[in-house]
């Protein structure tokens, strides 16, 4: 399906991504080229066919309820957790005011 | 059926309700990261490298989280799916680091379910009803925002983001705020039976989302709209009552309702569009690529359900049936679980020592337990020691009051003293002096003496005025100062005044 | 001594092991190449110091005699997708510029434990999304190899991996790291005569591995012979409980096991691989693959992959789809870029920060995967490719029955100039139209140099296994590798 203007404007809006008309313009026949060439997928009967879920036979694992079993993956980290963020405040981080 | 109705000028309106429960997962650490749960720390403090979506960071689920889900699900009745896998929600916001929440949306951990409005007629359920719930699904709570700290920044604390919770989602089969308060509260209280959940809902470790709706009675659903996070029952019954006003009010101003996300104001007791959720209806759920399904084994199934305690709706139907308790007593003691410990513990010492089964007495100590103690709880105020109302002291006062030993108002002064002082009830009644007399030679005396001075009463009760035994009985207390035991001045007085 | 930089891994660590040269004489020979060929671009930074420490503790330890690790003393390129701790790792986008982790990789801590040492981060395609290293943010990286034509066009290394290979391929470290989503290994190896290994999914950890597209991402060696490939492998490779997809079954020895007697194998050749159109080089080199292998014993057999054409096509809504969604992080809230003009909101600075942080094909690539995912659209792309994805597994499982490995071209033509391909993001996706099916299947594979084309350009071969069976991708690869006498080099002009 080819796509119009409007269309990627509204899925560069979804995906948080300004975009200018003329970024528009270039995306619009390289989006609408890669969907059209996708779309011979459809050629293919799959109604029997399940969608894929483990790429390889494998089991969920699930974890023990510890705290901070692996140092990797606990809490209690708060300076290694803000030491990258371009607003930190008061052990916060920062992003302009949100209204609810 | 309901007959809750909202009255507009045009007619009458027909509220429709669904909720959608969030309820935060007792465990330890969080759904898929290692992080502590606990809830109050200093902001950041509580967030791993994984809740704070770090480049290549990956999720691995907590089993308990998993089964807390499963045991809720069978308390409710409901399917278990041992097939489930969790999905991806996108969209952006800063309390979600990700950009996308783990949740389960097409093949969620729990199907069909149902929970029982008891009949509550003072409490708007004039009959017992079934809400219908439609699944539980597992998935992270987000961070948090808070406003009003810097003039021009929000700050994010992620402590919250990554804690497991269920969201419980109920058919659309409430009609009026009574009842979906009674399913909050049912519905907690089943949480916290099961242990899935501490039901904190100050702490928002329960929130709910509030879909309402109106129509004509009977006729086509109306367009709803979801209020967001109302963290109590009062308020959940408020915001019902607030939008099926509102949409009434708008579509008979000739408006229409919009299907949109609000927000409860607590301080004016009104909604309001809320205004960054606006563009954010595509959702675009897919399966999460970083985890596999979850294959839910017999066992683990077997295991859940064998670790289920007995659940609101049984045990109340046990206090009736085999307890011989009323209705409202079983109701009462059986809606929050410290309610019927309390009463369980108390039952079983009383019991115990008495050597009697606790089906003979359960009613007294029901009684005890709901209104006298507390009763007498109340009366003291801060002077009460609770510490000191243990069951072994409320026990030993039931015993010496079904032994006769003491009577009922004695039975409160006596508890009064122990929460006052953590004195022995045995004790305080002996040094006290709150003990009835059982002693026949001096009861005998008095009644003696009383009907020697009523001759012309005893001749007309000989008569046939049967009234006037309570009045030899009432003279006879007063005599003994009110410490003669009720029974034995019955006893006697029935001896001496046989009608010849 | 000759140089250092001439020897491969298993060189290394054997001649460190034995004293013939000390890990830090290593470590330096290749601080001094890498400083030398910026002109190649392959790094985005490059750790001397690093690459000096770590040699440093393996000769210490080896003073004290002490066990040095299969790769001891071995210093290697990290390609800038694995979380380093303390070192600037960015995926070579500018929305992660500056970003300093405060955490290590599991595959690049378990390479650090094993005695490897940090030559530095190397440079790939943004987000590892290319197919020719022209994506970065930090500038395209040249291949070492030119067209014998004298035009001197800088050529293309291949993507994403492609600091990886030119740096192996240039002798700027003897081996690097890879990762494969749809070819990321395999492809820039073909195009630089070197060996690439994409290991069944699940046998490295991603945990700390900036994630492209979650399903299909796989680590692997880059290095020089398939020997070498095996040790780094053996190093990388391990259950890691911190990834829930992650295998928890044993590393094999697969140094040890390396065998290029094929005899009693079967290898299969998919008949769907021969494509209209292809290139004439391309399939001779294929046909001498097969010959080779028949001299190793193997008997080669015909085998179909029937949904091969499907492959590309679905891998083209799977990736972008899973890409959208665990690209959503780089949100300018928690680290890296964070592009807020005067009075912008919450919403205005996402879509700026983006904006600015995000190259072309990385854009393109999330608005593809917010569409196929978006309202309405799920069924007919994005399940329709996973159902897809499970025939073509269907379809691999079924020649396994048949053979035990199976030989393909590697890529459908050998490397272009930087450039030539720029407007035709579909012709750019078709040179992975050999190396996506396998990553759909999750199955081990790898590249291997077979020789070089009519332009003096590097050709590689594709060998695909059942899953877990890498040693019979590299037994085959190996068998190979003896037979094709690869010894061609690119002539230095960098530096
Ligand atoms: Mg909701
Ligand atoms: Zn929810």
């Amino acid at each position: 399906m080819s796509i119009d203007r409007a269309t990627v404007a509204k899925i560069a809006s979804l995906a948080r991504i300004k975009m200018s008309d003329k970024e528009l313009d270039r995306m619009v026949p390289e989006l609408s080229g890669i969907l059209e060439w996708v779309e011979q997928l459809g050629e293919v009967d799959t109604s029997n066919v399940e969608p894929m879920t483990a790429v390889i036979p494998n089991a969920l694992r699930l974890r023990a309820d510890e705290v901070n079993a692996d140092p990797k993956t606990g809490g209690d980290k708060r300076d290694d957790v803000l030491a990258n963020a371009p607003a930190a405040e008061h052990g916060f981080f920062g992003v302009p005011k949100v209204i609810e | 059926m309901s007959n809750y109705r909202i009255q507009g000028a045009t007619g009458e309106w027909e509220v429709v309700i669904g909720l959608e429960v969030h309820a935060q997962i007792t465990s330890k650490s969080k759904l898929f990261s290692g992080a502590d749960t606990t809830f109050g720390a200093e902001p950041n403090s509580q967030v791993s490298l994984v809740d704070a979506a770090m480049p290549g960071m990956l999720p691995v689920p907590n089993m308990e989280c998993i089964r807390q889900a499963v045991r809720t699900g069978m308390a409710i009745e409901a399917e278990i799916n041992k097939y489930s896998r969790f999905d991806r929600k996108n969209y952006f916001y800063a309390d979600l680091p990700q950009g996308y929440q783990i949740s389960q949306l097409y093949h969620p951990i729990v199907g069909e379910g149902q929970l029982l409005l008891e009949k509550d007629e003072k409490g708007g359920i004039p009959e017992e009803k079934i809400i219908g719930i439609e699944r539980i699904h597992v998935e992270q709570d987000a961070g948090k925002l808070m406003h009003d700290q810097h003039p021009t920044m929000s700050y994010v604390d992620l402590n919250r983001c990554g804690v497991a919770l269920m969201e419980i989602v109920s058919k659309a089969d409430m009609r009026s705020p009574a009842e979906a308060g009674a399913y909050v509260r049912k519905l907690r209280s089943i949480l916290r039976y099961v242990g899935s959940c501490d039901g904190n809902m100050e702490e928002g470790s329960m929130r709910a989302d509030v879909n309402v709706s109106v129509r004509r009675p009977g006729e086509e659903l109306g367009t709803r709209t979801e209020t967001k996070n109302v963290n109590s029952v009062r308020f959940v019954m408020a915001v019902i009552e607030y939008e099926a006003n509102r949409q009434v009010d708008v579509i008979e101003g000739g408006g229409s309702i919009d299907q949109e996300t609000r927000l409860f104001d607590v301080a004016t007791g009104t909604t309001r569009t809320m205004r960054s959720k606006e563009d954010a209806h595509d959702y675009r759920y897919f399966p999460d690529p970083d985890l596999l399904p979850i294959n839910l084994e017999d066992a683990f199934l077997e295991d859940c359900r064998a670790s289920l305690p007995e659940l609101p709706d049984a045990k109340r139907l046990r206090y009736i049936n085999e307890l011989g308790l009323s209705d409202y007593n079983a109701a009462t003691l059986t809606a929050e679980v410290e309610t019927f410990a309390r009463f369980e513990t108390l039952l079983g010492a009383v019991a115990k020592q008495l050597g009697k089964p606790e089906a003979k007495i359960a009613t007294m100590v029901s009684n005890w337990s709901m209104s006298i103690a507390p009763g007498v709880i109340k009366s003291i105020g801060d002077e009460a020691n609770l510490e000191y109302a243990t069951a072994e002291a409320q026990a030993a006062i039931l015993q010496m009051q079904e032994a006769g030993e003491i009577s009922g108002s004695q039975a409160k002064e006596i508890y009064e003293i122990v929460l006052k002082t953590g004195r022995a009830p045995t004790e305080i009644a002996e040094a006290e002096g709150l003990k009835q007399v059982s002693d026949t030679g001096a009861i005998e005396a008095a009644i003696d003496e009383i009907l020697a001075n009523n001759e012309d009463k005893v001749e007309q009760y000989k008569g046939g005025k049967d009234k006037l035994f309570g009045f030899f009985v009432g003279q006879t207390m007063k005599a003994m100062q009110g410490k003669a035991n009720p029974q034995v001045v019955n006893q006697l007085l029935k001896g001496k005044l046989v009608k010849v | 001594m000759s140089d250092l930089t001439e020897l491969g891994i298993k060189a290394i660590r054997d001649g460190v092991k034995a004293g013939d040269f000390s890990a830090r004489e290593v470590a330096e020979g290749f601080n001094a190449n890498v400083a030398a060929a910026s002109d190649l671009n392959a790094f985005i930074v490059a750790t001397p110091d690093a690459a000096l420490a770590a040699a440093d503790a393996v000769d210490a330890k080896r003073a004290k005699g002490e066990e040095l690790g299969a790769m001891g003393g071995v210093p290697i390129g990290m390609k800038d997708l694995f979380a380093t701790k303390g070192v600037q790792t960015t995926a070579a986008s500018h929305i992660l510029e500056g970003f300093t982790p405060e955490y290590e990789s599991t595959v690049s801590q378990n390479l650090w434990d094993a005695g490897a040492g940090m030559l530095g981060k190397l440079n790939l395609d943004q987000f590892a999304m290319g197919s020719s290293n022209e994506t970065s943010y930090f500038g395209n990286v040249t291949s070492p190899w030119r067209r014998p034509d004298g035009s001197n066009t800088p050529m293309s290394p291949g993507g994403s991996s492609g600091g990886s290979s030119t740096a192996v391929a240039a002798r700027l470290a003897p081996a690097a790291t890879g990762t494969d989503t749809g070819g990321s290994i395999r492809q820039p190896a073909a195009f630089t005569g070197i060996t690439g290994v994409k290991p069944t999914y699940g046998r490295c950890s991603r945990w700390g591995v900036v994630a492209f597209a979650s399903s299909l991402d796989q680590a692997g060696p880059m290095a020089r012979d398939v020997t070498d490939c095996a040790i780094m492998l053996g190093a990388m490779a391990g259950f890691d409980p911190k990834d829930s997809t992650s295998l928890d079954m044993p590393v094999p020895d697969w140094e040890a096991a390396l065998s290029s007697d094929l005899s009693g194998k079967k290898v299969g050749i998919p008949r769907e691989y021969r494509m209209d159109g292809m290139d004439e080089e391309i399939a001779a080199s294929w046909d001498k693959g097969k010959e080779m292998l028949r001299d190793a014993g193997a008997e080669i057999v015909d085998v179909s992959l029937p949904h091969t054409k499907y492959a590309l096509p679905a891998y083209y809504i799977i990736a972008p789809a899973e890409a959208s969604s665990n690209l959503a992080r780089y949100d300018g809230v928690r680290y890296g870029l964070r592009d807020l003009p005067d009075g912008a909101g919450l919403q205005d600075m996402y879509a700026e920060t983006r904006a600015a942080g995000f190259g072309d094909e990385v854009k393109r690539r999330i608005l593809i995967g917010t569409y196929v995912l978006s309202a309405g659209f799920y069924d007919a792309y994005y399940n329709q490719a996973q159902k897809i994805r499970t025939l073509v597994s269907q379809d691999f499982a079924s020649a396994f029955e048949q053979c035990d490995v199976i030989l393909a071209p590697t890529t459908p033509s050998a490397s272009f100039g930087l450039g030539e391909k720029d407007d035709d993001p579909i012709g750019m996706y078709l040179n992975d139209v050999f190396a996506v099916p396998a990553s759909l299947a999750g199955l081990p594979a790898m590249s291997v140099p077979c020789g070089v084309n009519s332009e003096g350009l590097p050709l590689g071969l594709q060998l695909v296994g059942p899953a877990f069976d890498e040693q019979g991708v590299m037994n085959a690869g190996l068998a190979i590798e003896e037979r094709a006498g690869f010894t061609h080099r690119a002539e230095k002009w960098w530096a």
